[in-house]
């Protein structure tokens, strides 16, 4: 606690990311209470989380994988094997990114009522939304791993670094764009009419339900580049290279230099939007309490 | 002990001036067709919530900030918050600052009262440790006894200003900003509040207290500062103020 002694000190200046670091505490309440209260009155309950994910695999495997012939069969022999485990690998990380940037940002103006009377760091809001995106992640991981694991699954260590990169991607991805659109929803909310139709794009931007080699073969080397240096697309790939790779013959080609070159760029490109998110959060929070 | 805590300062604000901008609109259209038609006319309409203010409040004191409606009170009491941020000038704050601005602020109603507790609590920037050792006190002086564990949409008004008050006054910050909640309860509760808020005073906490009730600040507090239209128009004794305002 503070000494009476203390220093006089500007009231209402943050330092940022490092506060939410601070107030661990509270950050750990915010996401307890979005857990208690999503579901609150329902059935289902938490159940939902696995359910609407379960839909959403089974419409897509039913459509893409069965329909318009992506899973391979012995009538479909170019279609990619065990098809359901490449969509499920990637449809858990992009669930997980819809989940924490639309949510995050929301959170500033749903947390408005508290924003405009006490002082706490605003950044808690939009951390406190990843982070409960990553708590309902974590059990869809499980039903992935178990998946895999029927279908033969033994990861190298290799692999395994991959999908915790993979993860940190989108989830300092998730927290920039947040802290970005969360601040900026504030002023104008057609930001998060903008974040939804990003997600929508966000989707089918990345090889979650088709292969990167179709992507490659149709727009060449240059635009081929563009499309990678999105790096939702490069952890999705690395979630294949860990869950689903391991369960095929490994005769499917990796996109090249995804590890040594495209993950740490991903890596980097998410940090630097998390920077970007940050210094606009920053810029902009100082007038919440009157724009809210 | 007492002498030299009235010479440190508390609160320290200097030269602050806030203006707002009340938006008539945010749409494009609307925008368009201001700029279609030569710009004729402001887009948008400030005022000053605050012009040039400056107050200094040393540690112990207990101030009350007066006005009518409209005047900039709460504006301030935002400013030493911390929620806002003024567009020129400065404050300084010593210690840690809390407010029992608008109590329940932080509550969320699905939540029991238990867990409001804990993150109310943290939210006005007590530590766990804090809660758990004051836990039993807080629950004990919102005489809420054993719906504690219930959901707090369940509670009168009455029980929810009850334990959002208990946790506010708990929180042991060395400034204290109270805007307009002495009005809560009812009659016995509210003379608990009060004769918190005097002990609270009384143990030489900075009090800085918006109220429209001029009888009750004449009891918690020695000095008045008067606000009209963002302009500090008096500073001093309290019932000078009291009567100043009256008048």
């Amino acid at each position: 606690m503070t000494s009476p002694d203390a220093e006089l000190v500007r009231p209402g200046l943050g330092r940022g990311l490092n506060d939410v670091v601070r107030s661990r505490f509270l950050l750990k309440l915010l996401v307890r209470k979005e857990l208690k209260v999503r579901y609150r009155g329902s059935v289902l309950g938490l159940l939902w989380s696995y359910v609407k994910p379960g839909m959403q695999f089974i419409v897509f495997y039913v459509a893409l994988g069965v329909f318009l012939g992506l899973e391979s069969s012995p009538r479909n022999p170019d279609g990619l094997p065990n098809y359901a485990i490449y969509l499920f690998s990637g449809i858990v990380l992009i669930n997980f990114f819809s989940e924490a940037l639309g949510n995050a940002s929301r959170s500033i103006v749903n947390n408005g009522g508290l924003i405009k009377k006490i002082y706490l760091p605003r950044e808690l809001f939009p951390v406190a939304s990843v982070w409960v995106s990553a708590v309902h992640f974590f059990p869809q991981l499980v039903i992935l791993v178990v998946a895999c694991m029927f279908a033969g699954w033994h990861p190298s260590l290799i692999q395994l670094v991959a999908a915790a990169a993979g993860f940190v991607v989108v989830g300092l991805l998730a927290t920039g764009l947040g802290l970005l659109f969360g601040a900026a929803n504030v002023y104008f909310r057609d930001s998060e009419n903008f974040v939804d139709m990003l997600l929508m794009v966000a989707t089918w931007a990345s090889p979650v339900m088709y292969a990167w080699t179709m992507v490659a073969k149709e727009i060449g080397e240059f635009w081929y580049n563009v499309y990678q240096l999105n790096p939702i697309t490069v952890a999705v790939e690395a979630f294949h290279f860990a869950f689903w790779v391991p369960t095929t013959d490994g005769n499917f080609p990796l996109p090249p230099h995804l590890l040594s070159w495209w993950l740490p760029v991903a890596l980097l490109i998410s940090a630097a939007v998390l920077g970007l998110g940050q210094l606009t959060f920053r810029r902009l929070e100082g007038r919440f309490a009157q724009e809210l | 002990m007492l002498k030299s805590s009235e010479t440190t300062t508390a609160i320290e604000v200097k030269n602050i001036s806030k203006q707002f901008v009340l938006r008539h609109t945010r749409s494009i259209k609307e925008a368009i067709v201001w700029l279609l038609k030569g710009r004729k006319g402001d887009l948008s309409e400030k005022f000053h919530a605050l012009r040039d203010v400056s107050v200094e409040i040393g540690q112990g004191e207990a101030v009350a900030l007066l006005g009518l409606n409209g005047s900039g009170k709460s504006t301030l009491l935002k400013h030493i918050s911390g929620v806002m941020l003024p567009d020129s000038g400065t404050i300084r704050t010593r210690g840690r600052v809390a407010g029992l601005i608008e109590v329940g602020a932080g509550f969320h109603h699905d939540l029991s009262g238990r867990d409001n507790v804990f993150l109310n609590g943290a939210i006005l920037g007590m530590s766990e440790e804090d809660i758990r050792e004051k836990f039993d006190s807080i629950v004990e002086f919102a005489e809420i006894g054993k719906f504690i564990d219930t959901e707090v949409r369940f509670y009168s008004s009455g029980m929810y200003l009850r334990l959002a008050f208990s946790v506010a006054v708990h929180t042991d910050p060395e400034v204290f900003l109270v805007d307009e909640i002495l009005a809560v309860g009812d009659e016995p509760f509210q003379k608990k509040c009060i004769s918190k808020i005097q002990d609270l005073a009384a143990e030489g906490k900075t009090l800085v207290v918006v109220s429209h009730d001029l009888d009750l600040v004449s009891r918690i507090c020695q000095r008045g500062i008067l606000l009209e239209g963002g302009n500090v128009t008096f500073d001093g004794p309290i019932e000078e103020a009291v009567a100043t305002l009256r008048r």
